[in-house]
């Protein structure tokens, strides 16, 4: 994939100016639908998965008391990971967005929650609310766009540290949440800049990391394994603490790689966004630029409705319950104005997301150009380009798009 | 939290106290290590969803009982969580409760006195388009979880006065039925006249509508029958709308009593009149603010900063109040991050995206404000903002 402006087929070229304001009256129609519908059962849904959830955490954590005996340690490893899964996706991500401000409960609301993450919640609300819900999917402006670790567009140019993208993902799958600590301060950009250097602003964010990472592993790790201690369950329960954490990342890590990864999700190139997008302009960057993954009632939940990931970019501050009424509507609109609906179930999408994040490891048009019989030839090449210069990089890249090029023009031919 | 909090005394204060200091340090301990093991979350948090009446948490109410009064009122009989500190008759507590799932507080009078059961009641009068009103009479249900405030006001019955007048209208009567009912229990034998009540002397001018549509109609006559109270109901339907100049014809001994006066404010300010001119005391109880009728535009005060800024009804909040060059929290600007949000006390703001009006009315929306996006909603009318 490329930013959308440099295909060969722009996918929004049929649509008019007046078709891209209608596109947003007709979206703001049906919001404004759910908003007037809101009310009593909507609240019950929060309070009873709030309360769901609570029960569940406390009572694996219960059961992880008696985790020396390994069908206990079983239970509760899987009861918490379940709980953990569905504070940080269904409760906290969509409480986060202020889906339920509208409530008006102090306890439900998106400038009191906190979350059982690493990431502080106001570091996450700025970096995932506030930059990443903005400017969705423009390459050099949304950080989520392979973290700033990885090369997730045929735009980015390639260097020799994407080779190892792929061991980069699985490893970040695997520890998440800090991930996306280290990404909510920015951990990159600031640690370059000299310590007397650094902004009041950034210490003040990652004093607070610091403390929230070290309270987050005092529970799972000091805390409640000590509570089994008497049990003879320290490290049985620490065990489960850190499977449990570590499921819940690489389930979430999964999910969201889906939102905006899979092959065909649009990108878009910085300066061709208006200044002054428009309303219709915006929805329209949010309808190609999310997919969807199709499944059941409980995949849905587990996903705190990032399954509907189009109809929650479109609006981001709807309660996640209604998502799933919506989206026929939604995907009505899109077959109307003859726009991909990106849709398929999870191990598509997964799978999808994760051929992107090979394929991208490596330059463009290496893959097209390699075949069993050149690949001595090819793999001298790609040494040639991890070690020279950017001058040797250049060259090669040159002469490998060069190459696909043709492959592409004869396969057409 | 106040009784978790006086376990709060640090370990070194604990020492050399005795029992209770230990209790304290180890109470004090034992929290630490539970707020540990269930953070993000506070331990409060943890114990809400199995006992969310227990003394330590933030104080609630469940409804237990739902009396019907008139056809369009009705009395909440409530049980008060474990830190519910009592209250004086006379006195009313902010409930805040959930209407089609969005809290919303009023201010209601306790309408018993202190009851041995520990319940406390509210009576309320559904008012037109008070959907607050509407839902506690006609959608109240037992179990229901409320949100309370300890009792407050300064409307109760003096111990020095002997000789009282209460002036009420409306839904104005719940403060004077909560202390008449302490004064005088109305039990299965009637109305009790114990010594605490006996030597009061006590003239009620009740003014409503119609006699149907009065509130603690029958208490009031059951009242007077037993000579607890002596009482001049007044209906518009029967005697025409009460001209309160006119209450001295009512109560010849006027100047001899002190007037306790709750009501619409229409007639508490025609009493005031008529009292000022004849130099006497008037003691008065008003529930509804008057309510600002939303516009387009106006001024809007940052209190904490204390500036007032001029806004017109299209532009947002956060880009005047950035113009005029105050610091404000902000995010995405198009009411999709939540950043901006900041808490408004009073006045109405308009979404600029639908034209929904929120408004907040002090005594009767959230204590700690309404929260509002700044960055999509402009001032309809004047309002003040928490920033």
């Amino acid at each position: 994939m490329t930013v959308m402006t440099k295909k060969p087929e722009n996918p929004t070229a049929h649509l008019t100016e007046a078709d891209v304001e209608q596109i947003g009256v007709e979206l703001d129609a049906i919001r404004q639908s759910i908003i007037d519908d809101r009310g009593a059962s909507d609240a019950a849904y929060i309070r009873r998965m709030v309360d769901v959830q609570r029960k569940l955490e406390l009572g694996s954590r219960a059961v992880l008391l008696a985790s020396a005996f390994p069908p206990a340690w079983v239970a509760g490893t899987i009861g918490l990971s379940i709980a953990k899964i569905l504070e940080n996706m269904e409760i906290g991500h969509n409480v986060m967005h202020g889906q339920w401000d509208w409530m008006r409960d102090p306890k439900i609301h998106s400038s009191t929650w906190e979350w059982d993450n690493a990431s502080t919640a106001e570091g996450w609300k700025h970096s995932h609310n506030e930059v990443h819900h903005t400017y969705t999917n423009i390459v050099g402006k949304d950080n989520d766009l392979g973290y700033g670790i990885m090369r997730v567009d045929e735009d980015q140019r390639w260097i020799p540290m994407y080779l190892a993208q792929p061991l980069w993902n699985a490893i970040n799958a695997c520890f998440f949440e800090y991930g996306i600590a280290a990404y909510d301060l920015e951990l990159g950009k600031n640690l370059s800049i000299p310590k007397e250097k650094r902004s009041e602003e950034f210490k003040r964010r990652a004093r607070n990391t610091l403390t929230k990472i070290r309270k987050q592993a005092t529970k799972d790790y000091v805390v409640n394994p000590a509570l089994a201690l008497p049990f003879g369950g320290f490290l049985p329960a620490l065990a489960a603490n850190f499977t449990a954490n570590v499921v819940r990342n690489v389930w979430s890590h999964s999910v969201i790689m889906c939102g905006h990864f899979p092959e065909g999700v649009e990108t878009f190139e910085r300066k061709a966004i208006p200044d002054n997008e428009t309303r219709g302009q915006w929805y329209v960057r949010q309808m190609l630029g999310s997919a969807n993954i199709s499944g059941s009632k409980a995949m849905h939940l587990m996903t705190g409705n990032l399954s509907h990931q189009i109809e929650h970019h479109l609006f981001p501050d709807l309660p996640s319950n209604r998502y799933a009424e919506i989206a026929p509507q939604v995907k009505a609109l899109f077959d109307k104005y003859e726009l991909r609906y990106h849709e398929a179930p999870l191990p598509q999408q997964v799978g999808s997301a994760w051929h992107k994040v090979v394929r991208l490891s490596l330059p463009n048009g290496f893959m097209t150009t390699t075949t069993p019989k050149n690949l001595p030839s090819q793999m001298k090449l790609l040494y040639g380009m991890a070690t020279g210069g950017p001058k040797v990089r250049r060259a090669a890249q040159a002469r490998l798009e060069q190459q696909a090029r043709r492959i592409k023009a004869a396969k057409a031919a | 939290m106040s009784s978790f909090s006086s376990l709060r005394i640090g370990p070194s204060s604990g020492r050399g106290r005795g029992a209770a200091g230990l209790r304290a340090a180890v109470g004090s301990r034992v929290r630490r290590v539970a707020e540990a093991a269930v953070t993000p979350l506070e331990l409060d948090d943890v114990l809400d969803v199995f006992s969310p009446l227990r003394a330590g948490g933030p104080l609630r109410g469940r409804i237990v009982a739902v009396h019907p009064e008139t056809r369009d009122a009705a009395t909440i009989e409530i049980k008060p969580g474990a830190d519910w500190a009592g209250h004086v008759p006379g006195q009313y507590v902010r409930i805040g409760i959930d209407v089609d799932g969005v809290r919303h507080w009023r201010a209601y009078s306790l309408t018993h006195g202190p009851r041995a059961d520990g319940h406390v009641s509210i009576t309320v009068k559904a008012v037109p388009d008070g959907h607050v009103s509407t839902h506690l009479v006609h959608g109240a249900r037992p179990g229901t979880l409320v949100h309370l405030e300890q009792a407050a006001g300064e409307f109760v019955l003096p111990p020095e006065s002997r000789k009282l007048l209460f002036v009420t209208a409306g839904s104005g009567i719940t403060p004077v039925i909560g202390m008449l009912r302490n004064l005088f229990p109305s039990t299965d034998e009637g109305v009790l006249l114990p010594p605490r009540g006996a030597d009061r002397d006590i003239v009620v001018v009740h003014v409503a509508p119609s006699q149907p549509d009065s509130i603690f109609h029958d208490d009031l006559v059951a009242l007077d029958a037993a000579g607890a109270i002596r009482l001049v109901a007044r209906y518009d339907d029967e005697h025409g709308v009460l001209d309160v100049g006119t209450i001295g014809d009512h109560v010849p001994d006027l100047a001899e009593r002190r007037t306790f006066a709750c009501g619409p404010s229409g007639m508490l300010d025609a009493l005031d009149a008529h009292h000022q001119e004849h130099g006497l005391e008037l003691f008065v109880e008003q529930f509804r603010t008057s309510r600002v009728e939303p516009g387009e535009g106006g001024t809007v005060t940052f209190s904490t900063s204390a500036t007032d800024v001029e806004i017109d009804g299209a532009t947002p909040i956060l880009d005047a109040a950035e113009a005029a060059g105050l610091l404000m929290p902000s995010g995405c600007r198009m009411g999709i991050c939540m950043g901006c949000v900041l808490p408004m006390r009073e006045g109405s703001v308009r979404d600029l995206r639908n034209g929904a009006i929120t408004t907040a009315v002090p005594g009767e929306t959230d204590p700690r404000g309404v929260l509002v996006q700044t960055c999509v909603n402009a001032p309809a009318g004047a309002c003040s903002i928490d920033h």
